[in-house]
């Protein structure tokens, strides 16, 4: 029981630092990657190619001079940030990080902080929770640009939560019905991944993932262009830094649930032949690293390809957001889930 | 009236499907920004390396001395008026006994003073000089933090005695060809042809 808390903290603790390494070495990656996309060079002077560049960031951002607006909600305007950091890495729990392994002794562990039957259920509330963080910030900052920031964000996240839950319902139709996160990467050991069935329900997905986590094209509640800063425009030092690395992280979990949901998670094309000409048997703790580092390069990949998109696409404008996300993502995945019960009805899985 | 060929008919055509799904036109866009990871980079990394200065960069002026180590310059005032920017201000005045090997005519220039801040780096003083006194070098005007310190004396344009300052980059042979005309006034004193003269 002891050996099985203390695992559950060091797994605690491994997430939460992969999260604040991953979204801090995100920042490295989204200056390097725009700077290739732009024919630049990018960070190169601290450290070799610039790699020390986050943590100059970091310490900037906490020696420089904090400002509480004196007209600002004080409990409110430092609540905003901490919230939108708690729940970023609050969706990080339940996230299956590898295949579970089993030890000599015959105990189970598993690459994950903890398999709730109802993942991706809870995955939705948090995130959903993490717009209050934009809003609470934003409306305590007493400052028009940042309220207005604020119920931009705040719209559009909603906006894109419908058409993104609806195209994760069609994605649980196929996958039989779980809600946990575990089962359904397990599921894609077996046969394809997911996004050989769901090819429309992941297009959704993706875009709504952009707008949910803020990013370009969808990142009016920022846009500098008309709201100086939008909902953070009021603040400063690492307050500002938490908003600015809970994007990160949101990037990070996003990748992560969209790698899970479509990609397979830890799983691999051609994995269980490896693993025999490796000689690994079931269970061993190298097939949960081997997968991990599958796992990981896919959210690598998919984080490159929202800096990639972010760095191509010019913002939308409001009116044409609204009409994407309630015109044309949701009546399109009203259609995927019913193409998808249609299809999983006369495959026989769906019993009236 | 078609004036030229070169106006373009402008179509409202409406949007095609294809077009209106954005996506196709999306993953061209991204491909073009994809290919400019693999194209040269025109950035020089600088305190490393420098980018490559002309032979005839025109920065900040010297005033040149003689073989001797006396100063060319007599305070003709040529250069003042030639400039553009009106940037160049002097004092002329007489040389004394034993100052010979300071300054190599019976005029000199008292006060010497180049405002860089109204300097436009054209070259123009260097060309109007019938002394080969002022040349532009390949140095560069230091930055201050006073308006007042870019106004150069002579403590910092004239070269020193023991650090010359070579300039045959930007002599060029027209140029000093041109100088050595006998037949022009302002070539008269020049030193090398006051002997040609003598002897004819």
């Amino acid at each position: 029981m002891i050996s099985f808390v203390i695992y559950k903290f060091v797994v605690c603790v491994i997430v939460f630092g992969l999260s604040l390494a991953v979204a801090a070495y995100s920042t490295w990656w989204e200056r390097k990657l725009s700077a290739l996309l732009q024919d630049r060079i990018g960070p190169n002077r601290a450290g070799p190619f610039g790699l020390l560049q986050p943590l100059a960031d970091g310490g900037k951002m906490f020696f420089k001079e904090e400002i509480i607006p004196n007209v600002s909600n004080k409990f409110l305007f430092i609540l905003g940030p901490s919230l939108f950091m708690l729940t970023a890495l609050m969706t990080g729990s339940v996230i299956p990080w590898g295949k579970s392994f089993t030890t000599e002794a015959g105990n189970t562990y598993s690459f994950q902080i903890t398999d709730i039957s109802i993942g991706v259920l809870y995955l939705f509330g948090v995130v959903s929770i993490g717009v209050y963080g934009i809003m609470i910030g934003g409306w305590a900052s007493n400052n028009k640009f940042a309220l207005l920031g604020a119920i931009r964000a705040s719209s559009q996240m909603i906006s894109y939560e419908i058409a993104m839950g609806i195209s994760v319902i069609a994605l649980i139709v196929t996958s039989g019905g779980t809600l946990s996160l575990s089962e359904i990467v397990e599921q894609q050991d077996a046969g394809f991944a997911n996004i050989v069935w769901q090819p429309l329900g992941f297009l959704i997905f993706f875009i709504c993932a952009l707008a949910e986590t803020n990013r370009a094209p969808f990142d009016l509640p920022e846009c500098e262009s008309e709201l100086v800063g939008g909902y953070h425009t009021e603040y400063s030092s690492m307050k500002l830094g938490l908003f600015l690395f809970a994007e990160y992280i949101n990037m990070f979990i996003s990748s992560a649930i969209m790698a899970a949901f479509y990609f397979g998670g830890y799983n691999f094309p051609w994995a269980h032949e490896l693993y025999q000409t490796l000689g690994l048997h079931d269970g061993s703790v190298w097939i949960s690293i081997i997968g991990f580092g599958a796992f990981f390069t896919k959210i690598c990949i998919f984080i490159s390809v929202f800096m990639w998109v972010r760095w191509t696409l010019p913002r939308f404008r409001y009116d044409q957001l609204m009409h994407l996300g309630w015109k044309i993502l949701l009546p399109l995945s009203l259609l995927n889930l019913a193409i998808t019960v249609v299809v999983e009805y006369f495959r026989g899985n769906i019993h009236l | 009236m078609q004036l030229t060929n070169r106006s373009k008919v402008v179509s409202d055509k409406v949007q095609t499907g294809m077009e209106k799904m954005y996506l196709p036109a999306i993953l061209k866009g991204m491909m073009i920004t994809a290919s400019h990871i693999f194209k040269r980079r025109p950035t020089i990394k600088y305190p490393e390396h420098t980018r490559k200065m002309s032979a005839v960069y025109r920065g900040l002026h010297v005033l040149k001395r003689d073989e001797k180590g006396a100063e060319r310059c007599t305070a003709c005032g040529l250069c003042a008026v030639a400039c553009p920017a009106e940037a160049i201000t002097m004092e002329s005045a007489e040389r004394k006994k034993g100052e010979e090997s300071l300054y190599r005519e019976e005029k000199y220039a008292r006060v010497y003073e180049i405002n860089m801040l109204r300097c436009i780096f054209c070259g123009l003083c260097e060309e109007a000089c019938p002394k080969e006194a002022i040349f532009l070098t390949d140095r560069i005007v230091d930055t201050e933090y006073e308006r007042e310190d870019f106004i150069y004396g002579k403590d910092k344009l004239v070269e020193k005695i023991d650090k010359p300052i070579d300039v045959s980059k930007r002599q060029t042979l027209a140029v000093t060809e041109f100088k050595k005309i006998p037949g022009l006034k302002h070539n008269a004193v020049w030193e090398g042809n006051r002997l040609d003269r003598k002897s004819n």
